[in-house]
């Protein structure tokens, strides 16, 4: 399109004539989305703590190699070397962890709050050369089917995760015991909430059905597809809710491994 | 109830440095923009160059900035905005001036020339038409509603702050190309133009577009990213070009 050219002004980096308090947005996705990365790396670096009981901590599950009752594989073999990591959570964040950090709209918000491209819609940006996503690395985020695909298997070892939450040690028989405890609603709204953003997925969408100029005469598809689009359209509502609730439900797994916070029964 | 009000109106040509003119009018319930810059036009400014057609949001005329955010004057009421200050009307930064609030939207058009047409596949009705469901086509009709306003092409910021005019072809016809693709009639792959001269990979998803779309099209969910998965399916997905191998 070399005869398309049009020469416009170009705005400084913040310009704008908005009177909005228009860097609200991107000043509270920098916020969270920091806070979220640093508590999480701290949590994942720490190695203890994770579980309680019958809870096992989202960022932890699923647990390979570890010292606790969940892990599928036993400890880590004394082989390991000593200098690599050896916390549960370093062998498998990093798969939700490229999940988020290709999906298409947290995309959009931290090209905005941390690379200020664009700061806000109409706002002028920091002068540089643009490639958008064509060239490496951003290029790798047409990847994220790959990490939807590791997302859905994730969501069912959660899943998972929250039935075996809903049996306890009984100290008097020393059998398991159904029951319900604050912490299993927590396990299980953390999966709600996670299943709500995955299944909202636009790559989801688009294996769906979005792929297919036709759904009529594919029934299933053509409902999956209409599924997929109805919690795609609170997308970003799913995203940060999951968000926020991963962060707490480790927590609060932290706060009763530690003895800081009582896991309150209330069926049992 | 009646109230003064201040605009701040940019005023000037292509070759002359322009600036923001203040006109105070009385404005009344229920009155936009639009009526405010044509009564400027009235009474205080007749050489006011402004151009809008139906005053009802549908023929994409009257794009401006006002206060700084990109909406059609015609359908921005004054009670919209904030009171106690001055109003600025500026036209399209993403465009080349013509005068005061005019642009020259031409380039948009000369982009869409060259994307290529609907082009169906053979009649397969008895009577040498066609059928179409209604659930295949109800995505397609939402991108219909485009009026051309190109109030995303100009908060685009690939076009406004990267002038990327070359190798993207903005929101606007991320919409047209989707509407073509997804038509359950048309057989023509626009997918190698859409990485390529379209630069679909431009596009960072910052949903800038969605935000002003005065016909509430949702042109980042709908439009632009299934035809980033289209471009991912034929282009970045090893798998799948693996699968196609041995289909």
């Amino acid at each position: 399109m070399a005869d398309l050219h049009v020469p416009a002004t170009i705005q400084r980096f913040g310009q704008t004539a908005r009177r909005d308090a228009w860097w609200v947005r991107p000043l509270v996705v920098f916020t969270v989305l920091s806070a979220f990365v640093i508590y999480a790396t701290w949590a994942a670096l720490q190695g203890v703590n994770y579980h309680y009981g019958s809870y096992l901590s989202p960022l932890y599950s699923p647990e390979l190699f570890g010292k606790s009752s969940h892990a599928w594989f036993g400890p880590l073999p004394e082989s390991w070397p000593a200098f690599l990591p050896t916390s549960p959570a370093l062998f498998i964040l990093w798969a939700p962890g490229l999940f988020r950090l290709t999906c298409y709209y947290y995309r959009g918000q931290y090209y905005r709050a941390f690379a200020a491209d664009p700061p806000s819609c109409a706002v002028g940006e920091p002068s540089r050369k643009y490639s958008g996503e064509r060239k490496f690395p951003l290029v790798l985020q047409n990847l994220h089917r790959y990490f939807l695909y590791i997302a859905l298997f994730f969501l069912l070892i959660l899943l998972y995760d929250v039935w075996k939450a809903m049996w306890f040690n009984d100290a008097e028989t020393g059998h398991e015991r159904f029951g319900v405890g604050v912490g299993t609603i927590v396990l299980a709204v953390n999966v709600v909430l996670l299943g709500g953003y995955t299944f909202g997925c636009h790559s989801l969408r688009h294996l769906a059905g979005g792929i297919k100029d036709r759904l009529s005469g594919r029934p299933i598809r053509r409902r999956m597809y209409m599924c997929v689009s109805c919690f795609n359209r609170r997308h970003m509502v799913w995203a940060w809710l999951s968000l926020v609730w991963v962060a707490f439900s480790d927590l609060y797994v932290r706060l009763c491994a530690t003895g800081m916070l009582t896991d309150w029964k209330i069926l049992l | 109830m009646i109230m003064n009000a201040e605009f701040q109106i940019w005023r000037g040509g292509k070759d002359s440095a322009g600036r923001f003119e203040s006109y105070s009018i009385e404005t009344t319930e229920g009155m936009v923009v639009l009526d405010a810059v044509h009564h400027i036009q009235s009474n205080q400014a007749p050489d006011l160059a402004v151009r809008w057609n139906c005053k009802a949001g549908k023929c994409g005329s009257c794009s401006a900035e006002i206060n700084g955010t990109p909406k059609l004057m015609c359908m921005t009421r004054l009670s919209e905005l904030p009171v106690g200050q001055p109003v600025t009307i500026a036209p399209l930064k993403a465009f080349p001036l013509i005068r005061d609030l005019v642009t020259d939207v031409s380039w948009n058009f000369r982009v869409k020339k060259k994307i290529p047409p609907f082009r169906p596949r053979k009649p397969d009705a008895p009577d040498g038409t066609w059928r179409i469901a209604q659930e295949d086509i109800d995505r397609v009709q939402e991108f219909r509603k485009c009026i051309e306003c190109f109030l995303c092409q100009d908060v685009c910021h690939v076009l406004r702050d990267h002038q990327q005019f070359e190798s993207f072809s903005g929101p606007r016809y991320m919409v047209y190309l989707a509407a073509l693709e997804m038509h359950p009639l048309d057989v023509e792959d626009r997918i190698p133009l859409i990485k390529k001269e379209n630069g679909i990979g431009l596009c960072n998803i910052t949903k800038c577009c969605t935000a002003v779309c005065p016909e509430e099209i949702r042109i980042t969910d709908n439009a632009i990213i299934p035809l980033k998965e289209r471009v991912v399916d034929r282009f970045y997905d090893p798998i799948r070009k693996l699968f196609n191998l041995f289909k």
